[in-house]
């Protein structure tokens, strides 16, 4: 038997994360409880370490190893760096969220780690068996993490449900990886791909896996009509995981997308484009107008997320370089913004209070004009009103929809976000025109305040100059 | 038909109708037991496959310690199995028509265009080779990668399992060995000097 030995150095940031999230495991049993910041300071700089170690290692060129079963490309290298940033911003936004609640433990950052290097290893797998393992991972961590505040009802309630119900789709999912498997005796996806573009007569067949694969990815994504555990879980969560839910998962979910439906089933993309019409249609009606009859902020945003993911699908439907690279844009833009409003949620609650109802906006602008400004920027954001990131986020998704002539869904995809601004505005309607019901002045971190500020300045930023995220987004499906 | 043949087809039976039973038996205990029939049989589809190895690894593992563990604790709980049945009946022709169309839908695309790829079914082996061999050099060479990951799934499962069960409560009774060995005679007793006999006042 000949064995090639691997190239380890390109799996470097995997290996420093699993190594690192093994030490604070361990480290943690030995500290005294006020010493938890120690715990939180490592696991911040675990993930600069995997920034760093990944740019420092990236190819320049598309490189695999572990015989095939790990890819090392510039979609994967850039996807890698948008999951650190955005898991570096949800452990610092968390922090003082987790302490006021006596759920400030090690486990949570480590929790947190092991998600991350699940997504990373979705992120550059080439093979059906490591993007399952590492789906696996990745949601093993965030079961454990929605139930983490174990005394509560709510919590357990979500973690319950969202276990039973992703099982369910990682089961579906691997009955469509099995079949794949059964018609083209590999599971490189390389491979897999190859055979299904030469194999026309076996078509159907690949379509029926495919249809399989399709409900696991849609599920990943909370797209409508498989969202139904996106309220409840975003509801239930502490609010801090729900931060972790609505961020770094939605680039990973692209990442799902990207290697199952376009690098595996990319010669089948006659069949999954009409399947994702399907998707992002009903995800943007579901989203947009159930959220309208929403009272509690997190709730809403949860379906939000639903209706965001409908624009995300839009992009990978178009199938060209344009509409993915929309897509990727939209990921990367969507997880901000949801982080800068779940941040915002994390700002007003303090020890025992919870700001989930949309009336503990009210009056914001009277209590912190800064803060307030920061939301309105997020909401704007989400609405897709310019000068935001948001805004040309959905102009770049439309622009590829019209390029492939599918103008009715561009035409479907602004009716329905004009049904959402309603939503988004009122919470800017509530912050600026009515009076606090609490009207004691904001208290937060300083460390809070400033990612806080810099996330929503990056809003506009990016909204005013797209370019640099879009050339990278270009050359990363180079 | 060849005997092997006939095997196959005979523990495949067992194998369905026991899974099909785990499900629909009424004591949950009789649902474990009839789980470990289902492991068993499918024990024996993978001896006839030449996968001895993992036929054992799944009775040792998987009945020996596994189900008992499962007994364990269906025995232990005191599962009310009447509200677990509430709504059954309700949803079961819903479940059923759903069912069966999908296995219908199912059916109709795979008896037509499921084929194999060519030469992909596998040949016997000589007596010589041991499939616990070739196991061992296929895990820790080419799928070292998914390997390790699934290390870090099991331990991401322990962590998970003891970070949301473990409850550290004050005042629970319990007993430390080492305090008590090295537990010297005065730490236990005080030797009180005291007169036999009241003084007079």
């Amino acid at each position: 038997m000949t064995f090639e030995m691997p190239d380890f150095w390109l799996a470097l940031p995997e290996m420093f994360v699993l190594g690192m999230a093994c030490f604070i495991l361990v480290l943690d049993l030995f500290l005294p409880e006020e010493r938890r910041g120690i715990s939180y300071f490592l696991a911040q700089i675990t993930v600069i370490g995997a920034f760093v170690s990944s740019l420092w290692v990236a190819p320049a060129g598309v490189q695999t190893t572990f015989d095939g079963m790990f890819v090392s490309d510039p979609l994967g290298t850039f996807l890698k760096l948008a999951i650190y940033v955005l898991t570096a911003g949800v452990f610092l936004y968390s922090r003082g969220y987790l302490r006021d609640r006596a759920l400030y433990k090690g486990e949570y950052y480590v929790l947190g780690l092991f998600g991350m290097l699940g997504m990373m290893v979705i992120v550059s797998a080439s093979s059906l068996l490591t993007i399952y393992l590492g789906l696996e991972l990745f949601s093993l961590s965030l079961y454990a993490m929605v139930a983490f505040d174990r005394d509560s009802l709510r919590a357990s309630e979500a973690a319950m449900k969202y276990f039973v119900l992703s099982a369910l789709a990682s089961g579906t999912l691997l009955y469509g990886l099995s079949l794949l498997y059964g018609l083209t005796g590999s599971l490189e996806m390389s491979q897999v791909a190859q055979f299904a573009g030469g194999h026309a007569g076996e078509h159907y067949a690949f379509v029926f896996a495919l249809a399989f694969v399709l409900v696991g990815v849609a599920f990943k994504f909370g797209a409508s009509p498989f969202h139904m555990w996106i309220p409840d879980v975003y509801h239930g969560a502490p609010t801090s995981v729900t931060l972790y839910l609505g961020a770094a998962p939605k680039v990973a979910a692209f990442a799902m997308a990207m290697r199952l439906l376009v690098d595996t089933l990319g010669p089948l993309q006659a069949s999954w484009g009409p399947m994702l019409v399907v998707l992002a249609v009903l995800s943007l009606a579901v989203g947009n107008v159930v959220a309208i009859a929403q009272t509690n902020i997190k709730r809403m945003l949860a379906y939000s997320t639903i209706s965001h993911m409908g624009f995300l699908l839009l992009g990978l439907l178009a199938g060209t370089r344009t509409g993915y690279s929309a897509a990727l844009f939209y990921a990367v833009v969507y997880a901000l913004m949801s982080l800068a409003a779940f941040g915002v949620v994390i700002l007003l609650s303090r020890a025992g209070f919870e700001a989930e109802r949309l009336g503990d906006f009210k009056g914001l602008n009277e209590r912190s004009p800064w803060f307030a400004f920061m939301m309105l920027v997020a909401m704007f954001s989400m609405a897709g009103v310019p000068p935001t990131a948001g805004f040309y986020a959905k102009l770049a998704v439309l622009a590829a929809v019209i390029d492939v002539h599918q103008t009715w869904l561009a035409v479907v995809a602004v009716f329905f976000s004009l049904i959402g601004a309603f939503y988004y505005l009122r919470v800017v309607k509530l912050m600026y025109f009515d009076a606090p019901a609490d009207p004691e002045p904001l208290t937060a971190r300083l460390d809070l305040r400033v990612a806080l500020s810099a996330n929503g300045l990056l809003l506009l930023g990016l909204g005013i100059y797209p370019g640099l995220l879009m050339g990278w987004c270009l050359a990363a499906l180079h | 038909m060849t005997f092997e043949l006939f095997i196959f087809y005979l523990f495949a039976a067992v194998l369905v109708f026991a899974a099909l039973r785990v499900v629909t038996v009424r004591n949950p205990v009789h649902a474990v037991l009839f789980l470990v029939l289902a492991f068993f049989s499918s024990a024996a589809l993978w001896l006839l496959l030449e996968a001895e190895f993992l036929a054992l690894v799944l009775v040792l593992v998987y009945v020996g310690a596994v189900m008992v563990l499962f007994l364990f604790v269906v025995m232990m709980l005191d599962i009310n199995v009447a509200v677990l049945r509430e709504g059954f009946t309700r949803y079961l022709p819903v479940g059923l028509l759903v069912g069966l169309a999908i296995v219908a839908e199912m059916g109709l695309v795979l008896v037509r265009y499921f084929v194999l790829p060519p030469g992909s079914a596998p040949k016997p082996v000589g007596p010589d080779f041991s499939n616990t061999r070739m196991l061992g050099d296929l895990l820790y060479t080419h799928y070292v990668y998914p390997f390790e990951i699934a290390a870090a799934i099991l331990l991401v499962a322990i962590v998970a399992a003891i970070a949301l069960t473990l409850r550290r409560r004050p005042g629970t009774k319990h007993q430390d060995p080492a305090a008590q060995i090295a537990v010297r005679r005065r730490d236990r007793v005080r030797l009180v000097r005291m007169d036999a006999e009241k003084k007079p006042e």
